[in-house]
């Protein structure tokens, strides 16, 4: 396939004197687990933002699908099968865990906007909602609030939700972060389950996650890529050791 | 033999969600206090009229505050143009009171459609401000053009013809009191519709996070607009009903005091909960009515003390603490 | 001087004093809502206060008026403190409904607490005799109260700005401003400086409530009275900016003393429709930043 599942071509953004990404030219394939890594300050978040239209570029395109959505708005992309997972937990606190997934998919569906037909009478939305929740272990969290959940738990439901918008392109934004040890093998099995269709990019500072999940491994420092490859080139690239303050442990 | 919990039935939570828009046997119990108050207290009917109506104002009101979690301090701006728009139909010959209603809620829909699209776009103190500063406006428009809302003196003159040609607007008010009845039952069920539909659960959504409905694809803006436009209307009946029942229009009704006191007491009913509006107006009224007259000062502090021990405490209000109340109730 | 000058001079004039006045009282608001994030609504409570305090002290104890200003202004900001420390800080990371419930319920109880001490009536100031009658300047005379007013606001005025700029205080009000934790954590203690910000700000607008007495008459209802134009000079100055909100003070000043002059039958419309265009284009007010 020539077209990538997501490409930005010559992405660049600045505040004033302050450039946050420059010149940044990058392709996820249909199917990949790819991880975006990088010293603090890189420019991760950003450029995730950048993509999912959070930021506006100061110059350069993202394609999504072969398609430029570089002036679509947020939402619009993720109508367009984009979906991301931020780095802190961003849920509905008050809501039910299936409520929170049962939004996302009444948005994808398209029945979010019906103004006089009963929620709970939805075309199955529910149902679907609660088999997401099975599918990633957390269904008897289902009617507990989300601020009621340890902090892990609440990840899990983080990326429930994302997988919920049936995403072609999924961002997951440090899913590792903040969660225990022990919590967060559950989220790296739940990531390795996801379906293999899905691009799935991954931010991570967590090495032993990056290589245990990632097929090729993009190297991001103060906002422009320095290397990209293998997690054995990367490994291997005596620039990316010097980045880092430690050495990442190879697979 | 599977017993109940492992017979391969819904899920409890699925159930939940899917059964919570039914009707329970307790939403019936404002609509009988209501016709029992008109039975018991036929000299009141008057104060009994000024109640439904600020409960259907400040049910317009839940609907964008308390769901959709926008901070309005202006919302009397759609009340007044409701109430004049009648006002001044009424005055100039259009008395059927029933056409009336609508015309001033279609006035008050197009009112919020407009305004929403512009400031909706803010959010924090200056969508804070421009809700105030849009109803100041108003305020002033309508105290300027005298030749049309009587200005200062107040629109006088507002007569309204019997509703249906059958039920005239008597000096006991109980054609009054029956006429708003109605209207704010029509009114509750259009928005406990809205507020088990979809609709009203994206917008819980966006109160709970904007940034999280922006990430599942929501157009956050086309349904903040949609959602100020009908309580827009609502409000503006609510306004059009004053306006026909007191067959005056001051310009009180748009007010910054009656925006800020809508808010007040629907956060003392508790916001967000569809009865709010049925607990608060009530309570705040009755009180004011028994109160504010005879201990001014007295109840002015009070009411003060009361919204900071409400916004220290951060209770949802009289429903949050019977809530509180039947939970330790269930547990003995 | 022909009456179109003179009329012009009397609008800039007395638009130059109601500036004063505006921008000492709200000028504590923009930074403590910059600074705590805290949408305080009754905060022209503080600024009452401060006018009957002065007023009082003045008219019952025959108290000089700049000590009297003085002991306003310290009181005032004394009780604010006690205030922000009890109750106010319990709110910093509420949601902003609270926020608003529990300053409009301040501005009830303030509100009573007034009539019940002072009565229902507006507390006339009597500047003191070297500050009465008028003195000649060029070709015409000017009220010689409000020519105080116009140059004590501006000293005022610059003794904040330097203040701000010059000193270790004002260095960390503008770090904790810009970035609050970027400013805890470089050791900046942020509690004290709420504190001491929001006393300030507080002492701040009594003194231009007691001084402005003149122009803005000191009753009950002063704080909800004179919401709007406090927020309005707040909110198009920009929240945390000692700048902007001076410029918004002197262009809410002079146009609400123009429009007076000139177009009476339009009353304030135009002063909002205004802010409505001003905060439609800048969201964050002229000099205000998104946070």
């Amino acid at each position: 396939m020539s077209e990538g599942a997501l490409e930005t071509r010559g992405l660049c953004k600045s505040f004033g004197a302050l450039t946050v990404a420059s010149e940044i030219d990058f392709r996820l394939e249909p199917g990949a687990r790819h991880a975006l890594i990088g010293p603090n300050g890189a420019g991760k978040t950003t450029f995730v933002n950048l993509v999912t239209g959070a930021l506006s570029p100061s110059r350069g395109r993202v394609l999504l699908g072969g398609e430029d959505v570089t002036a679509l708005p947020q939402a619009r992309r993720v109508k367009r099968g984009l979906a991301r997972t931020f780095q802190i937990n961003t849920l509905f606190r008050g809501l039910s865990v299936l409520e929170n997934v049962a939004l996302a998919i009444g948005e994808r569906r398209g029945v979010a906007g019906q103004l006089f037909r009963p929620a709970g009478r939805r075309s199955g939305v529910v149902e679907e909602a609660y088999a997401a929740l099975e599918r990633l272990g957390i269904a008897e969290d289902a009617d507990r609030l989300v601020r009621e959940l340890p902090y892990g738990r609440q990840r899990l439901v983080e990326i429930a939700v994302a997988i919920g918008l049936d995403p072609k392109v999924l961002l997951l934004d440090e899913p590792a972060a903040g969660v225990p040890g022990a919590e967060s093998s559950i989220i790296v099995e739940t990531i390795q389950s996801l379906p293999a269709e899905i691009a799935v990019l991954i931010i991570e500072h967590d090495m032993d996650l990056v290589f245990r999940i990632a097929r090729r491994i993009t190297v991001l420092v103060q906002g422009s890529i320095l290397v990209e490859g293998t997690p054995e080139e990367i490994a291997a690239d005596p620039r990316v050791r010097e980045v880092y303050l430690g050495e990442p442990e190879p697979a | 033999m599977t017993t109940l919990a492992e017979a391969p039935a819904t899920p409890s939570a699925i159930a939940a969600l899917s059964r919570r828009h039914r009707l329970r046997l307790s939403e019936a119990l404002p609509w009988v206090i209501a016709l029992a108050c008109f039975f018991a207290f036929p000299e009141y009917l008057a104060l009994g009229t000024q109640i439904l109506i600020s409960i259907l104002f400040a049910l317009s009101l839940d609907l964008i505050l308390g769901y959709g979690g926008i901070v309005t301090l202006g919302q009397a701006a759609f009340f007044g143009v409701g109430a004049y728009t009648a006002g001044i139909l009424a005055v100039h010959g259009w008395t059927e009171p029933l056409s009336g209603l609508v015309a001033a809620g279609a006035v008050a829909a197009a009112l919020g459609a407009v305004t929403g699209l512009i400031l909706l776009r803010t959010e924090g103190l200056t969508l804070l401000m421009l809700t105030l500063v849009v109803a100041e406006m108003i305020r002033e428009g309508a105290n300027k053009a005298g030749q049309w809302t009587g200005g200062a003196d107040g629109l006088q003159g507002v007569s309204i013809a019997p509703i249906l040609g059958l039920f005239r607007f008597d000096i006991y008010r109980r054609t009054s009191y029956l006429y708003a009845l109605v209207v704010l039952f029509l009114a509750w069920l259009v928005v406990r519709a809205i507020v088990h539909s979809p609709f009203g659960r994206s917008l819980t959504g966006i109160r709970e996070s904007v940034t999280r409905m922006h990430a599942i694809g929501s157009p956050v803006l086309r349904r903040l607009v949609t959602a100020y436009a009908i309580a827009a209307a609502l409000s503006g009946v609510a306004g059009a009903l004053l306006a026909q029942t007191e067959q005056f229009v001051s310009l009180e009704v748009l007010s910054f005091g009656r925006s800020g006191v809508v808010v007040i007491m629907l956060i003392l009913g508790g916001a967000g909960r569809l009865y709010g509006a049925f607990v608060g107006v009530p309570l705040y009224m009755l009180a004011q009515d028994q109160l504010a007259e005879q201990f001014p000062i007295y109840w002015s502090t009070g009411i003060g003390l009361l919204l900071i021990a409400v916004a220290l405490g951060a209770r949802g209000g009289v429903l949050d603490l019977w809530d509180g109340a039947l939970a330790r109730m269930r547990r003995r | 001087m022909s009456a179109a000058l003179d009329s012009v001079v009397s609008i800039v004039f007395h638009g130059l004093a109601f500036a004063m006045v505006l921008y000492l009282v709200s000028v504590g608001l923009s930074i403590t809502m910059g600074l705590m994030g805290f949408v305080n609504l009754a905060h022209g409570a503080f600024a009452a206060l401060g006018g009957y305090i002065a007023i009082t002290l003045m008219n019952d104890a025959q108290v000089p008026f700049p000590l009297a200003l003085l002991i306003a202004a310290l009181a005032v900001g004394g009780l604010s403190m006690v205030l922000e420390r009890t109750l106010y800080s319990r709110l910093y990371g509420s949601t902003e409904l609270n926020q608003v419930l529990f300053t409009i319920g301040l501005i009830f109880i303030a509100t009573a607490v007034s009539r019940r001490i002072w009565g229902p009536l507006s507390l006339p100031l009597r500047p003191p005799s070297y500050l009465q009658g008028e003195f000649d300047l060029l070709f015409r005379s000017f009220p010689a109260y409000r020519s105080f007013l116009i140059l004590a606001g501006a000293l005022l005025v610059t003794l904040l700005w330097l203040g701000l700029e010059r000193t270790r205080f004002g260095a960390q009000v503008r770090a904790a401003v810009d970035n609050r934790r970027m400013a805890q954590s470089v050791g900046i203690n942020t509690r004290r400086l709420f504190t001491l910000t929001f006393a300030l700000g507080s002492a701040l607008a009594a003194l231009g409530g007691a001084v402005g007495a003149d122009i803005l008459a000191i009753d009950p209802d002063y704080a909800l009275e004179h919401l709007v134009y406090f927020l309005i000079v707040v909110s198009v100055g920009g929240l945390g900016s000692i700048k902007g909100p001076f410029i918004a003070a002197l262009a809410l000043g002079t146009a609400d003393i123009g429009f007076k002059y000139l177009l009476p039958q339009f009353g304030a419309f135009f002063i909002y429709a205004m802010t409505l265009a001003v905060l439609l284009w800048r969201p964050h007010g002229l000099f205000g930043r998104a946070r």
